[in-house]
């Protein structure tokens, strides 16, 4: 099951890589999103796919040679998904002021923080 | 959004998504549930009733600005961990004590007050974002 | 709960029996301290009055519980402390050596001299957007970062670090800055993207987190190949972080767009962070592999420091030099962790603490100058020498520093580190070191010839005169450059100490029992 999951994976981050290649900001956040999604994905299957039973234990406490699934990568994913939709609301917030401050999405156009032309000093003293 | 079907059911609404909000709060103390997704519900409803009244009603709703309403959640999550100084084990470790409540015993435990501490962060912040995001819709 | 009275469960096997000292909790007080005081001030972020009051306290106690927890440590070792009781590798461990202790303490000075200077600095709207509480929740990542011992956990501080560094980012919500953000945001979320990607695959490899018992297992493990993919993953993601050469692109594009005191402290702590976070897993996690890495580092680490000062050479705004400079001194970091002897090792950690606190004064110094003279941009300003004789000494100090120039505290790990390598016979890593320090001098000498020697122009002479105040403006700036001028006179302490800290980094026996007091749990 692990072979299937891992073109999975690639074709993931295949697309996430394409969108993060775009000029336009809204196709990176696209791209964000679905690069966390396929990080999620690839740290759920190096945690090695099992049909087994939940890891709770019974009413009777403890039994010995009771096989479970594994639960820390489950833990694992649920930080990394809380953390990537706060970054994604985030960015979601900032690209939307980016659009309206600087009236472009395109990152070629978006040059304030770096005018292009400066403002040589002087050469001699 | 201002249809007057959605006006009308988007209060109703709102106020029963809160109180599902707390039930799935609760009922994460040994089941499913827990204070991520309940803070995530009631954020939602918030959502929702600003997409149909507007979001200052919302902001008076909520009283508290939603940050500090976050940060309160926080500072609960800190102090939860805290107690434990106090019984000589580690940082985070759950305590639990036994309250006699009617007839029945309440169990309350520190895991509990940092579940609603994570409870109110959600909250807080992800309302504060949906509101944002609302309030320059509407200009 | 029937079958504990049938059968009593052994605990001791899954978790900590034996009480808790209290000293040990100085290990996570820096943490339970920043996240109280952020949301406190979180909480009265209205009340822009009440913010320094409660805030300065506040990073006062931070420093003092950073130099007790170094006190502690440098006299008993590393600690460890797990939460919530769980035995390690099951909870997650808070581990501090000598090298965390020690830029713990640097980071809360940083940030005290940020504190205060942002009480004079920062207007009322800024701290009403929260300057305080997110300075406060940075520092709890930051320190978090430096004083963890499980590798997913970092991973969380380093998020954490991250979103507050957003919200100090756009603190003025200016045009450049909104831009400077956007290119910031999404370029880290790139690298802590990849800090995951391998932090799950080194989960698939070895089945734990926590970083003593993945020390331990990639000993035992004979394959090295997987290792090394990992190891190199872990540099491009912490290169990234650090902004080493060809991955840096996002520093010069933000550091100078927020306000002087936020990107004096980003430059003093967040790049650090990755340094550390890259000396953690190459020298403790994988020292085999950072073997066979070696040269890549080195070579690495050499483009850094001379594009880097070469970046800084083509500036004519004063902050965007600065920029360029912090990512020259990373290099600088980075040489040592290419040389791994004890000599370069200890030379990175000195000069890491030595640019925590230059990089931040010089920050610093750069917002009062164009206070002074009205504007960053080295064309436009000039003759602070004349009206502001104290302010343009106390930057001389720190220029002479940043280029290593004796007697300041830059000299000292420079020295070590080309002794070192041209002990191994690195001399072409030994005269990169030599070079970027030239370019540096160069860099900052047209500064100080342009802005602070040479006459004002006209354009800024006509500019108000501008009032600094002695206290809440000057004293960051004095107490930093103090420092500065202590390290370079007397650097025996700190040498020795980083020295300690080189010795429990390359043999990481102490660590590990620390951790594992029987021995690891095999």
């Amino acid at each position: 099951m692990e072979v299937p999951m891992a073109f999975l994976v690639a074709i993931f981050f295949a697309v996430s890589i394409y969108l993060f290649l775009s000029r336009h900001i809204i196709r990176i956040l696209l791209g964000a999103a679905i690069l966390s999604n396929a990080v999620n994905l690839l740290i759920f299957t190096s945690g090695r796919l099992t049909r087994e039973i939940p890891p709770i234990l019974p009413a009777g406490g403890a039994t010995e040679g009771i096989v479970t699934a594994n639960p820390l990568p489950q833990a694992l994913i649920l930080t990394a998904i809380v953390i990537a939709f706060s970054f994604f609301a985030f960015l979601l917030v900032l690209s939307y002021r980016a659009y309206q401050e600087l009236g472009t999405d395109d990152t070629n156009e978006m040059r304030f923080a770096e005018p292009e032309e400066q403002k040589l000093p002087p050469l001699g003293y | 959004m201002r249809t007057l079907i959605f006006r009308t059911v988007a209060p109703y609404l709102s106020s029963l998504m809160v109180l599902f909000s707390v039930f799935v709060l609760l009922r994460g103390h040994n089941e499913p549930g827990g204070g991520f997704i309940g803070g995530l519900i009631a954020a939602s409803a918030f959502a929702i009733y600003g997409i149909a009244c507007g979001v200052s009603p919302v902001r008076r709703a909520m009283y508290f600005h939603p940050m500090a309403l976050s940060a309160a959640g926080l500072l609960m999550g800190s102090v939860a961990g805290l107690l434990s100084i106090f019984a000589g084990v580690p940082f985070m470790t759950g305590l639990w004590v036994t309250v006699p409540f009617f007839t029945e015993e309440l169990k309350l435990s520190t895991v509990l007050l940092f579940d609603i501490g994570v409870y109110f962060v959600v909250v807080g912040a992800i309302s504060s974002i949906a509101l944002a995001l609302e309030e320059r819709e509407v200009e | 709960m029937a079958s504990s009275a049938k059968e009593p469960v052994d605990i001791s096997v899954a978790m900590v029996t034996d009480p808790v000292p209290l000293a040990d909790w100085l290990i996570i007080a820096p943490l339970i301290l920043c996240t109280i005081f952020g949301a406190v001030l979180l909480m009265v972020r209205k009340d822009t009055r009440l913010q320094p009051i409660i805030a300065l306290p506040g990073l006062v106690a931070l420093v003092v519980i950073a130099a007790a927890l170094l006190a502690h440590v440098v006299s008993s070792g590393p600690v460890t402390m797990t939460m919530g009781r769980w035995l390690p590798p099951f909870g997650i461990s808070f581990t501090v050596d000598i090298l965390g202790a020690l830029l713990t303490l640097t980071g809360a000075i940083a940030a005290l001299a940020g504190g205060i200077y942002g009480a004079g600095d920062v207007n009322n709207s800024g701290r009403r957007y929260g300057f305080y509480p997110f300075l406060f929740l940075m520092m709890a990542g930051v320190s978090g970062a430096f004083l963890t011992g499980d590798i997913f956990n970092l991973y969380v501080w380093f998020e954490v670090l991250l979103i507050a560094s957003f919200g100090l980012l756009i603190l003025g919500s200016e045009r450049g800055q909104i831009d400077g953000a956007t290119k910031y945001a999404f370029l880290n979320l790139v690298a802590t993207t990849f800090f995951l990607i391998a932090t799950g695959y080194l989960y698939g490899i070895f089945g734990t987190l926590n970083m003593a018992d993945i020390a331990l297992k990639a000993q035992a493990m004979e394959e090295k190949a997987p290792l090394v993919t990992l190891l190199s993953l872990y540099f491009l993601a912490f290169g990234m972080k650090a902004a080493a050469f060809p991955v840096n692109f996002w520093l010069p594009a933000s550091y100078h767009t927020p306000r002087v005191v936020v990107s004096a402290l980003f430059a003093g702590l967040l790049t650090k962070v990755g340094v550390y976070a890259f000396m953690r897993v190459a020298l403790v996690l994988f020292p085999a592999e950072r073997d066979m890495l070696g040269w890549v580092i080195a070579v690495i680490a050499a483009l850094t420091m001379i594009l880097g000062a070469m970046g800084a050479l083509a500036q004519t705004d004063f902050r965007r030099l600065l920029g360029y400079l912090v990512i020259s001194g990373i290099g600088i970091m980075f040489a040592g962790i290419a040389l791994a002897s004890p000599g370069g090792i200890s030379a990175a950690i000195f000069y890491a603490l030595h640019s925590m606190i230059v990089m931040t004064a010089l920050y610093l110094a750069s917002g009062l100058a164009a206070r002074a003279s009205g504007g960053f941009s080295i064309a436009g300003s000039g003759g602070i020498y004349t009206t502001h004789p104290f302010l343009a000494a106390v930057t001389l100090i720190l220029f002479f520093a940043v280029s290593g120039l004796p007697p300041f505290s830059g000299l000292w790990p420079k020295v070590i580190l080309v002794k070192a390598s041209l002990d191994v016979g690195a001399w072409w890593l030994a005269g990169a070191v030599l070079l970027s320090g030239f370019l540096t001098t160069i860099a900052v000498g047209r500064v100080w010839v342009l802005s602070y020697w040479r006459p004002a122009p006209e354009a800024a002479a006509a500019g108000e005169e501008a009032n600094l105040n002695p206290v809440i403006d000057y004293a960051p700036l004095v107490m930093l450059t103090a420092i500065v001028v202590v390290l370079g006179m007397f650097p025996q302490q700190i040498l020795e100490l980083s020295q300690v800290g080189t010795e429990q980094l390359l043999n990481p026996i102490e660590y590990i029992r620390s951790v594992f007091p029987a021995g690891g749990a095999q």
